[in-house]
């Protein structure tokens, strides 16, 4: 049998020195951004932002030079990320290219992609989507029935994406598509990727509201949309396992457990300078929480560094991050109340009403509790 | 290595079999020489005072070999009692030893010790006792000998001793101690830490064998969904603790003023973790396991003991509430960062 097992997150001495710099450079940019923006999280949009953070060479930071990266470690790029959150940056709209559509063109992209796309990623300039979702198709990604047909100059695609986060604001979509009919005995067979530039002939795009009534989702529909052929990414009927190769990236980092951080910091300072006994124990047992899984992040970011595969163990992470997570706007509430007395309190009343809305969102984005609890399982010998 | 051939030994002693003729709170001889030897007990010691001159946090990581074994004797307290005297520079006496975590002590005139001590892990049949307290002069370490002490049997909720230890005007050995109460507490939290990561790994394997063989309505209780998931939840909790533990380890090892700060994480996320890991491990296992007969008892009781055991969640979880409520709005991240 298995059992997950987290080593110890390896030192990164050069990383503390990078931490002071991020942080100095952080309390500059971000001393106007009010609590209720900075517990928007890794959703917060601000391009002139992302572009700041391109300029100083924090985008693509493990990427190669040649790509526009800065070739420095997993560890670094966990430490930037980790502080970025904690301090509630606006860092949505680089967000998806920078964690997961950078590193899919690094390992599966064409040279051409790959030069003509990482620089700007990396510069802030280039912003990505996922195109994975449809209105069928949610944990079962295999069933999607977008489908590209091949044409004399490239692709014909057909079909709906849902739940697309930001492709209003994006320069590309990354496609997951059927390439092949079904083989029943083969669900995972016949997916491709493709790079889809936006905005592009026969792509519409229609927003989709959140519960909190916010537009982040869209419906992205192709109706005959012609896309080149160089526009497929990696290799025909490659596409799931291009899509799964990326889980770990995907599901093991500090977003996974700092969703709700800034309430908790906006809590801090609602029971500053003391607490009553109850409220310090609830806080301290939300601090173990946040420390062990921190832990247990930062050694899968060493994992990752020494080129395994924690797939299962980034699963746990992700699982149980998002417990705490969710439980930070019960306990807020629990220990202040939801309803504002003051001034002060309306502004902590407002982060609180923001996080209580985005919860359920947190065990449902990238792998539901669900799904996520079945991968445990069969990591288990169970399935 | 070391942790291997640990494994091993108590795989060959520890059988089903042996543990069946035990009594509650006996420490039979044999069991304790297999012990000592291997030299376990000695493990934290300098190399120079018979330890494997192995870092500390390796030496620790024993206690997570004696929790996956449920180990009814005192190996843990016997290495905390010697690490604790070494570091105030006392030579540790032989044979099995302990450490009180709360006691009351005077010290007259003449350097005798008279108080009392509760909850002394297997204090009916340690050499010695150890006790940390707080005097006018500062904190001060105490081996107080069996020959000085009465006894008041008791015991933990898994049948391990826990006994009131009462002495007056004893000659005990004793020094200035170079660490507060406070860190002498944490250095015990993290063996338990470490013993509950090691039950709960043990607990989850159990479970997931006893799933993968039950059969109920056609097929292995492994193959529904809602036991998957129970499973997965308990295979979190016993990674998680597994991490805290190392980290509590770690803590220890350095000695460093963030001790008790990683400690409380560690103690309150294991205390955690083992709840809701022993409830699972019973439901999955059903009525079988509720039994005085099956072998899940001896690490849930120790599990749900052990929770409590130099400070339960709720202690430390004030303790590293309130540090983190005066780090304020500002200083929560940095010290969260800082551990």
């Amino acid at each position: 049998m298995i059992h997950f097992t987290f080593p110890s997150p390896p030192a990164c001495p050069e990383g503390e020195a990078f931490r002071t710099e991020i942080r100095a450079f952080l309390e500059k940019a971000l001393a106007d951004r009010a609590p209720i923006d900075r517990a928007q999280s890794w959703n917060g949009i601000d391009p002139a932002f992302s572009r700041k953070l391109g300029s100083l060479g924090w985008l693509g930071l493990t990427w190669p030079k040649r790509y526009g990266g800065s070739e420095r470690s997993a560890l670094e790029r966990y430490i930037l990320l980790e502080e970025l959150l904690a301090a509630g940056a606006p860092v949505g709209a680089h967000w998806i290219a920078e964690r997961q559509s950078g590193p899919s063109l690094l390992r599966f992209g064409s040279e051409e992609q790959k030069l003509a796309i990482l620089p700007r990623i990396a510069a802030g300039e280039c912003f990505f989507c996922i195109g994975m979702s449809e209105a069928d198709t949610g944990s079962d990604l295999a069933s999607v029935r977008t489908r590209a047909a091949r044409t004399d100059e490239g692709w014909r695609v057909n079909g709906a994406k849902l739940w697309t986060t930001n492709a209003h604001h994006c320069d590309y979509m990354i496609l997951l598509c059927r390439t092949s009919p079904v083989d029943p005995e083969r669900r995972h067979a016949g997916l491709s990727q493709f790079l889809v530039e936006l905005p592009w002939p026969g792509v519409t795009i229609r927003p989709i509201r959140n519960l909190a009534g916010e537009h982040h989702f869209n419906e992205v529909v192709f109706e005959d949309a012609l896309l080149p052929r160089d526009a497929i990414l990696g290799r025909e009927g490659d596409g799931w396992k291009q899509v799964t190769s990326e889980l770990a990236y995907e599901r093991s980092g500090p977003e996974r457990f700092l969703s709700s951080f800034t309430l908790l910091v906006e809590l801090v300072r609602a029971l500053s300078p003391a607490a009553d006994e109850r409220a310090e124990i609830a806080i301290g047992r939300l601090g173990a929480h946040l420390i062990t899984l921190r832990r247990m992040s930062r050694s899968v970011a060493g994992l990752l560094q020494a080129g395994a595969n924690p797939a299962l163990e980034a699963a746990v992470v992700k699982d149980l991050g998002a417990l705490v997570e969710q439980e930070i706007p019960e306990i807020a509430r629990d220990l202040i109340g939801g309803e504002p007395r003051t001034e002060a309190s309306r502004k902590f009343a407002e982060v609180l009403a923001y996080t209580a809305m985005h919860a359920p969102s947190f065990s449902l984005r990238g792998g539901t509790r669900e799904i996520l609890r079945g991968i445990i399982a069969r990591g288990l010998g169970l399935r | 290595m070391l942790r291997t051939t640990t494994a091993r030994l108590l795989e060959d002693v520890l059988t089903d079999a042996a543990r069946a003729t035990l009594t509650d709170g006996a420490m039979p001889p044999e069991l304790w020489s297999a012990l000592e030897d291997l030299g376990l007990p000695s493990a934290l010691l300098p190399e120079e005072k018979g330890g494997f001159g192995v870092p500390v946090a390796e030496a620790l990581s024993l206690l997570t070999v004696a929790g996956e074994h449920a180990l009814p004797l005192p190996l843990a307290d016997t290495m905390l009692a010697g690490f604790l005297l070494a570091k105030a520079g006392i030579e540790a006496p032989q044979g099995p030893l302990t450490v009180a975590p709360a006691a009351e002590v005077t010290i007259d005139g003449g350097g005798r010790s008279t108080g009392s001590a509760w909850n002394v892990p297997w204090g009916r049949h340690a050499r010695s006792i150890v006790i940390v307290a707080e005097t006018a002069g500062g904190p001060v370490i105490l081996a107080v000998p069996q020959s000085s002490v009465t006894v008041e049997p008791g015991a933990n909720m898994a049948g391990d001793p826990r006994d009131t230890i009462r002495f007056e005007a004893a000659a005990a050995a004793r020094a200035p101690a170079p660490f507060s109460l406070i860190e002498a507490r944490a250095a015990g939290a993290a063996t338990r830490a470490l013993m509950m990561a090691g039950a709960l790994r043990a607990v989850t394997t159990m479970t997931t064998q006893y799933a993968e063989e039950r059969k109920q309505f056609g097929r292995a209780i492994g193959k529904f969904q809602a036991i998957q998931q129970n499973l997965a939840v308990l295979a979190g909790q016993s990674a998680s603790a597994s991490a805290a533990a190392d980290m509590a380890a770690d803590a220890v090892a350095d000695w460093r003023p963030g001790l008790t700060t990683a400690v409380a994480a560690a103690k309150i996320r294991c205390g955690e973790a083992a709840g809701v890991g022993a409830a699972i491990a019973h439901q999955v296992h059903g009525a079988i396991g509720f039994t005085q007969e099956h072998r899940l008892r001896h690490y849930t009781r120790r599990l749900l003991a052990w929770r409590d055991e130099y400070g339960h969640e709720a202690e430390w979880a004030r303790r590293l509430g309130s540090y983190l409520v005066a780090a304020g709005p500002a200083g929560l991240w940095p010290a969260i960062t800082a551990v």
